[in-house]
């Protein structure tokens, strides 16, 4: 048996374990690894992250667990002191030795403090690990006790000095963040891209010093202030250093292994140092001169030390290794690839630039306007993977190399399509799959659903970030095999949405066996019988109580389950207009049945941490006090928010609050594709967000205007005009009919911003749907709107009033036990479930 | 603490059952949905198949989050395998072998079930 030493746990180290053993099945060698910190492995690209939920756990990238069930020794806070080349073995700090037949040194490196006078001084930070986040998380929290409005600045404006400004800001602190270099991240940007990205972060509170050298580090035990020049002094009281690394390169240079001039281990495209046993990988790793600090190079050369080391040794690091990145900085996209600066004499720059909204794209291009060198993306990186792919793939440039990066008339730049990537076009990079197996994958092995595909190939199983591209790639190929793309809803219907709502509606059906037996197959699934369930309440406004059992998760009950299997209750608050009488049984019935209350975005109260068998006693006493469902669990109208509108506002054009109320009152209960949001304000300012809604309304003027299609979420969308100017009767009119078009049209569980984005028309043709009425169908859709108001009942009262319906909440059917393991831990004078493990 | 209680759920093979658990009246269960029996101090999610005239019983206890929920899910099949989906965060399991259909999740832990005289039975071997 072979042993193999790794010294280093971080994420490279981490990862040559993760490859070694997927390679290594037989128990021919044995894996020892070393960790200097005190916990295992965690993903140090994203340790800003760790001040937002101070979750050290979820930055892992396996749990300790992992190492032991795949037969890793795993020793963490133990530091390797020493090699001893000759006799092939190690010593550890405290005085073990162990013996290896390979070494793998993966240390990584170290943060870099430049000798500045001064900063010995309490209150200066290195930005590197866990601890050092702990330690600044205590510092600052003693100093906003002092002074709430202290300021900390981030020496270096790099990548990762910009991480930490986000970890100032999240702190509480002003931050400031200082750079030597006349730009920020020097490396990746050019000049006229670190001042859009400049711009951005000023926009959210991040200040800028450029060109600045820091003389010395003012106060006397702790950090009062940074000196640059003689009168140009920066007063801050916490100062983070993150003015880039330096190679832990220390056992190198003890055992004799050659080293850069600079620092680092000198190693050959096989990863091995001058001692043919040892191997270095990661930031340590001098490659051709060259030290790496981004991850993807250090997971390459895992690779090749891996397969170097079982033999494989065709596997060998790549002569010119590719240092383009995308990531998102405090929540802005910057990307940079290939050669990102380029002298004038190699080729054209092509630059587009918009401040206003802080964008900025350059692609070089040869000279001969056939290649594409390298670019620089900010604000916008959508178009990264293909252009990135573009690059590597040395594919032609269109005639007019501008039209990448434009916008163009349909909204998209205008890349071919992803058939044009040669076959060797590596498309998920986390699992090395290429073009060429993905269509493979489904020419040859017959291989259609994006499921099937990711278990055959593991592409994106990795980070994901590549579904779109696969999507395409398997739609595409599928076509070109003349295959039919169809869109069905799953595999008990071959239908689309759209398609099983025109026959529910024409054939009258009415129940969801009686649908899957005329028209389906099988025996159904959580995927088809909430839409089965949906498009019955939209087309015949049954309740959810009528067929249980196919309704969603959150329906059945009639509440939103919660992370502990208790429930929450949001009576519906219209236009979140509510009375002191009114908030006075809200505030009684939640004391009585001890609920965690919360103001929730839609204005509206939620109570959270009831129990199952609580849920009717509950709503029987709001029901009681005068209130009813707000469907918060349905997919269905959520609230119309609203500002207060002329009745009070000095600046109100309209009553925005009773408008907000007729109409919250108008579409509540309506079952729809997925939930769906209104608002409405008394004028331009906007205060009740509007146009972040599905629908929303904006008195000006002469009338209302009506936008549509907006969503906060995940992809935050603004509405776009439907109408201008237009009264209350003809403004209801088209979103009545906006909405009923809506609910017959889209796919299952796609919010109006997606569905107008996949409209063939887009806005102008719903404005020909809603106002012009060129389908004809606006009297129809009127027509179903208006029996859908009428028919509204409170399905909550149903199920109070029906003891049938309330016999289902019960946590047992055999006994009248609660269910014990529900458990709350106190939070601010409320109460929370215990934290997931 | 609730994770030893993971394992007090193991997969009882019919030959195995030494107790048959009177649970409840058939009535007691939604037709092609599921319900929760106590029995000891152990939680099971019991399934009434309608469509296919057949019963499942599972442990209510989801391995994902560790919590008492899966008799609330929806049940459905996958390819021919009977499932049960998660209401939490829609993670299947097999009605018949407990595996972890669209995941890598732990399997969860079935039990033999059986209706007489209107009543339904659940096996334990303990």
């Amino acid at each position: 048996m072979k042993t193999v030493i790794v010294v280093g746990n971080g994420m490279v180290g981490y990862k040559f374990c993760e490859k070694f053993i997927a390679k290594v099945k037989s128990k021919n060698y044995k894996l020892i690894v070393f960790g200097e910190e005190p916990r295992p492995a965690y993903d140090r690209v994203h340790l800003s992250e760790f001040f937002e939920n101070q979750d050290a756990k979820a930055l892992e990238m396996a749990p300790a667990e992992w190492y032991a069930e795949n037969g890793i020794d795993l020793m963490v806070g133990e530091r390797v002191a020493d090699i001893n080349r000759k006799y092939k073995k190690i010593t550890t700090a405290s005085n073990q030795e162990y013996r290896y037949d390979y070494l793998v040194l993966a240390t990584g490196s170290s943060a870099f403090v430049p000798p500045i006078k001064g900063v010995e001084k309490e209150g200066v930070f290195v930005y590197r690990t866990i601890e050092d986040l702990e330690g600044m998380l205590a510092y600052a929290a003693e100093l906003k006790i002092r002074n709430p409005k202290a300021k900390a600045a981030i020496l270096g404006g790099g990548l990762l000095g910009l991480e930490a400004g986000k970890a100032v800001m999240d702190m509480g602190l002003e931050p400031h963040v200082v750079e030597f270099a006349p730009k920020l991240m020097p490396r990746q940007l050019d000049a006229r891209s670190s001042q859009v990205l400049q711009l951005k972060l000023e926009s959210i509170g991040l200040h800028i010093h450029l060109s600045k050298a820091t003389n010395q580090i003012l106060g006397d035990k702790a950090i009062t202030g940074m000196e640059f020049g003689e009168d140009d002094v920066l007063d801050v009281e916490m100062l983070i250093i993150s003015a880039g690394i330096r190679p832990r390169d220390e056992l190198g240079k003890s055992s004799g292994l050659e080293m850069g001039v600079r620092g680092g281990i000198v190693v050959n495209n096989k990863m091995q140092t001058s001692d043919e046993s040892i191997y270095a990988i990661g930031e340590i790793a001098l490659y051709h001169q060259m030290i790496y600090g981004l991850v993807a190079p250090g997971y390459e050369m895992a690779t090749v030390a891996v397969d170097q080391i079982l033999e494989n040794s065709e596997t060998v690091m790549v002569d010119e290794v590719d240092m383009s990145t995308k990531l998102k900085l405090i929540g802005v996209d910057v990307a940079s690839f290939g050669e990102p600066f380029m002298p004038a004499s190699k080729g054209h720059s092509i630059i587009f630039e918009n401040k206003t909204q802080y964008l900025y794209k350059r692609i070089n291009v040869s000279l001969d306007g056939k290649k594409l060198l390298g670019g620089i993306l900010v604000g916008d990186a959508t178009d990264y993977h293909m252009l990135h792919q573009i690059y590597l793939n040395g594919m032609p440039v269109p005639e007019d190399p501008s039209q990448l990066i434009l916008p163009t008339s349909e909204g998209g730049a205008s890349f071919g399509s992803v058939m044009d990537l040669p076959d060797t076009a590596v498309v998920c990079s986390c699992e090395a799959v290429t073009k060429g197996q993905l269509c493979c994958a489904v020419k040859d092995d017959g291989y259609e659903t994006m499921k099937d595909i990711a278990k055959a190939t593991k592409a994106t199983t990795g980070c994901g970030g590549c579904k779109p591209m696969v999507t395409d790639l398997i739609n595409e190929t599928l076509k070109s095999l003349g295959k039919v793309v169809k869109e069905r809803i799953c595999e008990h219907f071959e239908y689309s949405r759209q398609e099983l709502y025109d026959i529910v509606k024409m054939k009258h059906i009415q129940d969801y066996d009686e649908l899957l037996d005329t028209h389906g197959n099988g025996n159904g699934c959580e995927i088809c019988k909430p839409v089965a369930a949906s498009i019955f309440a939209s087309i015949f406004n049954e309740t959810a109580n009528k067929q249980d059992t196919i309704q969603d998760s959150n329906d059945r009950f009639l509440a939103n389950i919660q992370r502990n299997g208790t429930y929450s209750v949001v009576p519906r608050v219209a236009g979140g207009e509510i009375s002191p009488k009114q908030m006075i049984a809200m505030g009684r019935i939640a004391q009585k049945y001890d609920l965690y209350t919360k103001i929730t975005g839609g204005q509206r109260i939620d109570m959270f941490g009831a129990k199952l068998h609580e849920l009717p006693f509950i709503w029987e006493e709001l029901i009681a006090e005068g209130f009813e469902t707000g469907q918060a669990y349905g997919k269905s109208l959520r609230t119309v928010k609203s500002c207060v509108g002329s009745t009070w506002c000095r600046y109100g054009m309209d009553e925005s609050v009773s408008f907000a109320i007729a109409i919250e009152n108008r579409y509540k209960g309506i079952r729809s594709p997925h939930k769906f949001k209104g608002g409405v304000s008394g004028c331009i300012r906007e205060c009740a967000e509007a146009r972040g809604k599905d629908f929303g309304f904006i008195a000006v003027e002469g009338g209302w205007n009506i936008y549509i299609c907006g969503n906060g979420g995940a992809n935050p969308k603004h509405a776009v005009l439907l109408a201008e100017k237009v009264d209350n009767e003809t403004a209801i009119k088209y979103v009545d009919r906006f909405l009923m078009y809506y609910i017959q049209t889209a796919q299952p569980l796609m919010r109006t911003a997606t569905w107008l984005e996949k409209l063939e028309g887009g806005i102008d043709y719903v404005k020909n749907v809603v106002i012009n009425d060129c389908l004809g169908i606006a009297d129809q859709l009127d027509k179903e709107m208006q029996f859908l108001v009428d028919t509204y009942k409170c399905e909550w009262k149903e199920a109070v009033e029906n003891p049938e319906i309330r016999a289902k909440y019960t946590h047992f059917v055999n006994s009248e036990e609660e269910d014990e393991n529900i458990e709350f831990v106190s939070l601010r004078d409320q109460k929370m479930p215990t934290p997931w493990v | 603490m609730i994770d030893s209680i993971l394992k007090e759920y193991n997969t009882t093979a019919l030959e195995e059952v030494t107790v048959w658990f009177k649970a409840a009246e058939i009535s007691k269960f939604p037709k092609n949905g599921g319900a929760c029996v106590k029995y000891k101090e152990k939680q099971i999610a019991v399934f009434n198949f309608t469509r296919q005239g057949k019963w499942y019983a599972c442990q209510n206890l989801c391995p994902h989050k560790l919590e008492m929920v899966l008799s609330r899910g929806m049940i459905g099949e996958d390819v021919g395998i009977p499932k049960i989906a998660c209401p939490l965060h829609k993670n299947t399991f097999s009605l018949e072998t407990g595996e972890n259909l669209n995941g890598t999740l732990p399997a969860i832990a079935t039990y033999p079930i059986k209706v007489e005289d209107d009543f339904v039975y659940i096996g334990f071997s303990e």
